[in-house]
């Protein structure tokens, strides 16, 4: 009963914001044609994912999108091909809301792909040339890419002590085996349902084998919290379940990611947001997410041999550099000791490192005695 | 032999002792014929292939010299008959006969022996005077490897007197007295012989050697053991290239009922110098329209039409070259022994005494009378001194003075270059280009010899665009066909920058692109390699003057090809427009069903043609603004010829439209280590 009655009042959302997203398209596509008819420039002012068109915003902690715009001019040698892209695509989603089916970004690929006629030219070559057309249409049109139904992989993994309804079957995440359950790349609310959660708080780590070791020691169970994988950087459906974990079930979000520069950025975005996807900051940030480790004393605070170190390349440093100044680190104290440890370590330490002491010594010892500390960056 | 007779003293040494006596008894003069009969690869003989076309060149270049010194048109006709035609498959070689047939003055009955059976006799060596021949080598040796290799006599008909009939000689050289004997000679009214009518489907053509057009004239025919091939270094590229050089010139030619069963060595010309089919001809040739800019007097219309086995190069002008005159050597040109010579020729025609200042003042061009005095005066003798009296280390004194002193070059009308126009009407009949430009040097001194240097190029059309440019070279009209890399004009052409003009060169090497150059040498007295007369001796003043008229042509093709690729660049342009807008419209018309495609597609093709306009009106590729003049003035340019027909089809150019990287407003940086399908990073 429950089961049908939510369905059915959120078929009736999703068909308004169908509507919505199309009219939207067709507001693009009747302004190139008149544009055209009227014999004025043909353009699109698709706004700018540059780091110049990102916005601090310091009282929220979260990066928000500026208002520049850059054009996409029929008539530039440069641009031509990717308004022609960009038209396609808009097409394509159309057709997709007609047909009201969803498409992983390599299904829009394949679909808007084809030899432009006459020529040996394809529309597209590589996934590679589509992907960043998506996003801009993203955000031209304003609208989020479920609305324009198309999703990602589904990547990362989650295990814990909730239970949640995804397109109403419900699922017991405590009983989700050794692979847990799939983090789809959708998880708006009329997708993904909470239920009952008895988790108290959300343990997320960077890859797959470090969740693999949690999950098989149960740690889950034995510290009463959610855990989650991103695989690497997090795509936006981890980010977003996260953040709604944390907004919706205010449940705080630890981070447990590699002490290295790479495992600073994932933090950073988990936190912030990221500058490609600036415009969806607000739904994506978690601004009070902590980061757990690994830190940069760890190797003397917690006794490491030699094995651990991996060598700071030149990479490594200038993105160090880097993401030491941006400006919600710049003023953070801690991160600006943390960045500066490392650097003078001259080394970086993987989360599976501590493998080196005893196999279980994350889930058993380090994890648990840094929670019972709060011994945290936030 | 000489090592068998090396060998036979040997042997007679053990019995008899060789002494100063017994050497000299076997010490002789040697005749220059049979110098020459030995050594025939000096000549021009060393194979079979390259003698046929030596035979074929001698005799054409003394047809040509001597249309052009009587003012008469040339019409030339050469038939080269196979006597073997029924040879085995594979036989490598054949006996053929050459036969040249020419409408000039003729030649009277007592020369005829002097003048065909008889080395280094001829008008041209003792005069410095611009001519073809030069030595009086030439057909005399043709006709002596003839005696050799097939022991048939020359045959020749020649009528120098319209109202009398024509005699026929029949002539075999006797290499031991360098003399001519006649076997055969009669009067006769068979000119130009009638049997040379009955050869082939080709001697039908009405029109063909027919008597009215020959009221004097000389055939000579020559049978000789040959080889036949096409391609390079070929009978047909000798007349392909005597042609071009030779607007003036009408020449038909009957090649060989088949050629030589081996043709691996075969090197096929470029097809845009091949001469086409009566049908092809039309069909290559541009119309009136077409022609972008042509100088006046030139007919691009004009073309080799080859019909039953007939090749005809129609003449591409009525316009005779000047005629060239006769100067005496210039003081700087002279070499020491010359001097010597010509002071003993000089006290020997006159008995009286002939004095020093009369002797400078006659032998040599552009020595006034001051100039004269002043040599006297220089070398410590008076201007009455008598030339027998001087001694030899005033003779010596007299020759530096001639080094050092100033005098104007020596006079130039003399040369008969073959002009802008000819040069390109020549062109344009022989290679299937659609840019040609000529130029001509002023004329300049070599060893006190003048010289003039033309130079054409033509470029694009059907000529290959990966091969290295070819090289055509003429001396006195007369084309090179041997010895390329040796001489001169090689060299120029290597040494200049064709970099600057938008074509690429090997270091050291000839360009690469559709290109033809030809470089004209004409001079009283052209410096061969060798009496085979293949390469220009490489003289600093010559190539210096090769090159700059390259560069004069190098300089209109670079504006010409800048001008090409921006029109490239356009219809590129143009086409990425074309070609996405048709996605265009499909997808806005996919989108909303109210704006038709076709409609859509033809507003923005408008758009697309009318910016395209605009934006290339105003910025070439540095986004300079363009010289239209600089375009326009080529135009005009008498030295250039356009014909856009031929044009490389402006095929899009696809590199330009991919070499644009899609620039999102992705950020730019990316980390080689974990990439994430979802977000981009920084």
């Amino acid at each position: 009963m429950a089961k049908a009655k939510t369905s059915s009042r959120s078929n009736a959302r999703i068909k308004a914001r169908d509507k919505e997203t199309l009219n939207k398209i067709v507001v693009l596509a009747d302004d190139v044609a008149s544009a055209a008819f009227k014999k004025r420039d043909i353009r699109l002012d698709i706004p700018t994912r540059t780091r110049s068109n990102t916005i601090w915003n310091k009282r929220r902690g979260i990066l928000e999108m500026g208002d520049a715009t850059a054009e996409r001019e029929l008539f530039n040698l440069n641009q031509a091909k990717q308004f022609m892209q960009t038209m396609l695509h808009a097409s394509t989603i159309k057709d997709l809301i007609d047909a009201e089916k969803s498409s992983s970004l390599r299904g829009v690929f394949y679909k808007a792909k084809h030899t432009v006629s006459g020529t040996k030219e394809n529309t597209f070559d590589t996934q590679d040339e589509s992907d960043p057309i998506l996003e801009d249409l993203e955000v031209t049109l304003g609208a989020l890419r479920e609305e324009l139904h198309i999703f990602a992989d589904n990547r990362g993994a989650l295990v814990g002590n909730i239970t949640i309804v995804d397109k109403g079957d419900e699922i017991n995440c405590r009983r989700m085996g050794s692979g847990g359950y799939a983090i789809p790349s959708i998880v708006e609310p009329d997708v993904i349902e909470f239920k009952k959660c008895d988790a108290e708080f959300v343990l997320h780590v960077e890859k797959g084998t470090v969740w693999n070791r949690f999950n098989e020691d149960r740690f889950w169970e034995n510290n009463n919290c959610i855990l989650t994988h991103g695989g690497g950087q997090p795509p936006r459906g981890v980010r977003r379940l996260l953040q709604r974990f944390n907004q919706e079930l205010k449940l705080p979000v630890i981070c447990l990611l590699d002490c290295d520069p790479w495992g600073h950025y994932i933090y950073s975005v988990i936190k912030q947001g990221s500058i490609s996807l600036a415009f969806e900051s607000s739904r994506l940030a978690i601004p009070d997410a902590k980061f757990l480790g690994i830190r940069a004393k760890d190797y003397t605070e917690c006794d490491l041999d030699e094995r651990v170190k991996i060598d700071l390349g030149d990479n490594d440093k200038k993105r160090a550099t880097e993401i030491a100044a941006y400006p919600w680190f710049k003023d953070h104290k801690g991160w600006q000791k943390e960045i500066d440890r490392m650097m003078s370590n001259g080394f970086k330490m993987e989360v599976e490192s501590l493998i080196t002491k005893d196999i279980s010594y994350v889930t058993e010892e380090y994890v648990p005695q840094r929670l019972k500390k709060k011994d945290w960056l936030d | 032999m000489e090592s068998g007779e090396a060998a036979v003293v040997k042997r007679k040494s053990r019995s008899t002792r060789v002494t100063a006596e017994t050497m000299a008894a076997k010490q002789k003069d040697i005749s220059v014929s049979e110098f020459f009969a030995k050594n025939r690869h000096l000549l021009g003989f060393d194979n079979p292939r390259k003698a046929l076309l030596t035979t074929v060149k001698e005799a054409v270049d003394n047809s040509l010299d001597a249309c052009e010194e009587a003012q008469i048109l040339p019409n030339i006709t050469v038939v080269i008959e196979d006597l073997q035609p029924d040879r085995p498959a594979n036989a490598k070689q054949s006996r053929y006969r050459v036969t040249v047939v020419d409408n000039g003055p003729g030649i009277v009955r007592k020369q005829v022996e002097n003048v065909f059976g008889r080395l280094l006799f001829g008008s041209k060596f003792h005069r410095l005077k611009m001519s073809r021949g030069q030595q009086g080598i030439g057909i005399s040796a043709a006709g002596m490897y003839g005696l050799i290799t097939t022991g048939k006599p020359m045959v020749i008909h020649t009528r120098p007197n319209p109202k009398e009939p024509a005699h026929h000689i029949e002539l075999a050289m006797n290499t031991k007295t360098n003399r001519a004997e006649v076997t055969h000679d009669k009067p006769t009214r068979d000119f130009p012989p009638e049997r040379l009518r009955t050869i082939g489907a080709a001697a039908q053509d009405a029109d063909f050697l027919h008597p009215e057009n020959f009221e004097t004239g000389t055939s000579v025919s020559i049978e000789l053991e040959g080889r036949y091939q096409k391609g390079r270094g070929s009978v047909d590229e000798f007349l392909d290239l005597v042609a071009i050089a030779n607007p003036h010139a009408r020449i038909a030619f009957i090649p060989p009922s088949r050629v030589a069963a081996d043709e691996q060595e075969e090197l096929p010309l470029p097809r845009a110098m091949r001469p086409g089919t009566e049908k092809d001809a039309k069909a290559a040739a541009p119309t009136a329209d077409e022609v972008e800019a042509t100088p006046q007097g030139v007919d691009p219309t004009i073309q080799t039409i080859e019909k039953n086995g007939l090749i005809v190069f129609p003449r591409g002008t009525e316009q005779l070259p000047p005629e060239t005159k006769e100067i005496q050597p210039h003081p700087r040109g002279i070499e020491l022994g010359i001097l010597i010579q010509m002071m003993k020729d000089f006290e020997q025609s006159n008995k009286r005494g002939g004095t020093l200042y009369n002797f400078l003042q006659e032998q040599f061009s552009r020595v006034s009378p001051g100039k004269a005095s002043e040599f006297c005066k220089a070398i410590g003798v008076t201007s009455r001194t008598r030339v027998a009296d001087l001694e030899p280390p005033q003779i010596e004194a007299l020759f530096k003075q001639f080094q050092e002193a100033k005098l104007p070059p020596p006079p130039t009308d003399c040369l008969a270059p073959i002009g802008v126009r000819q040069l390109l009407a020549g062109l344009l009949k022989g290679v299937k280009a659609e840019f040609y430009a000529a130029s001509s040097r002023e004329p300049d001194v070599y060893r006190g010899r003048p010289f003039q240097i033309e130079a054409a190029i033509a470029f694009g059309g059907e000529l290959p665009a990966d091969d290295s440019a070819r090289v055509i070279r003429y001396a006195n009209r007369v084309p090179l066909l041997f010895q390329q890399s040796a001489c001169s004009s090689f060299k120029a052409v290597t040494e200049t920058g064709w970099r600057n003009y938008n074509l690429s060169q090997p270091r050291g090497s000839l360009p690469v692109g559709p290109l033809v150059i030809m470089i004209h040498m004409a001079s009283v007295w052209v410096p061969f390699t060798s009496e085979s007369k293949e390469a220009i001796a490489d003289y600093d003043e010559i190539r210096k003057e090769m090159k700059l008229a390259l560069m004069e042509c190098g300089r209109k093709l670079g504006t010409y090809l800048r001008k090409r690729q921006r029109m490239q660049r356009e219809a590129a342009r143009r086409d990425v427009f074309e070609r996405y807008i048709g996605e265009i419209s499909q997808a806005v018309n996919a989108i909303n069903g109210k704006w038709k495609t076709k409609e859509l597609y033809e507003a923005l093709l408008k758009e697309a043609k009318k910016r395209t306009a605009v934006a290339d009106a105003r910025l070439d590729e540095e986004g300079k603004t363009i010289k239209q003049d600089e375009a326009e003035e080529l135009k005009k340019d008498e030295g250039v010829v356009l014909i856009e027909s031929r044009a490389a089809h402006l095929a899009p150019v696809e590199t330009e439209a991919k070499a644009e990287e899609p620039k999102t407003g992705k950020p730019g940086k990316k980390s080689k280590k974990k990439t994430s399908d979802e977000d981009g990073l920084f």
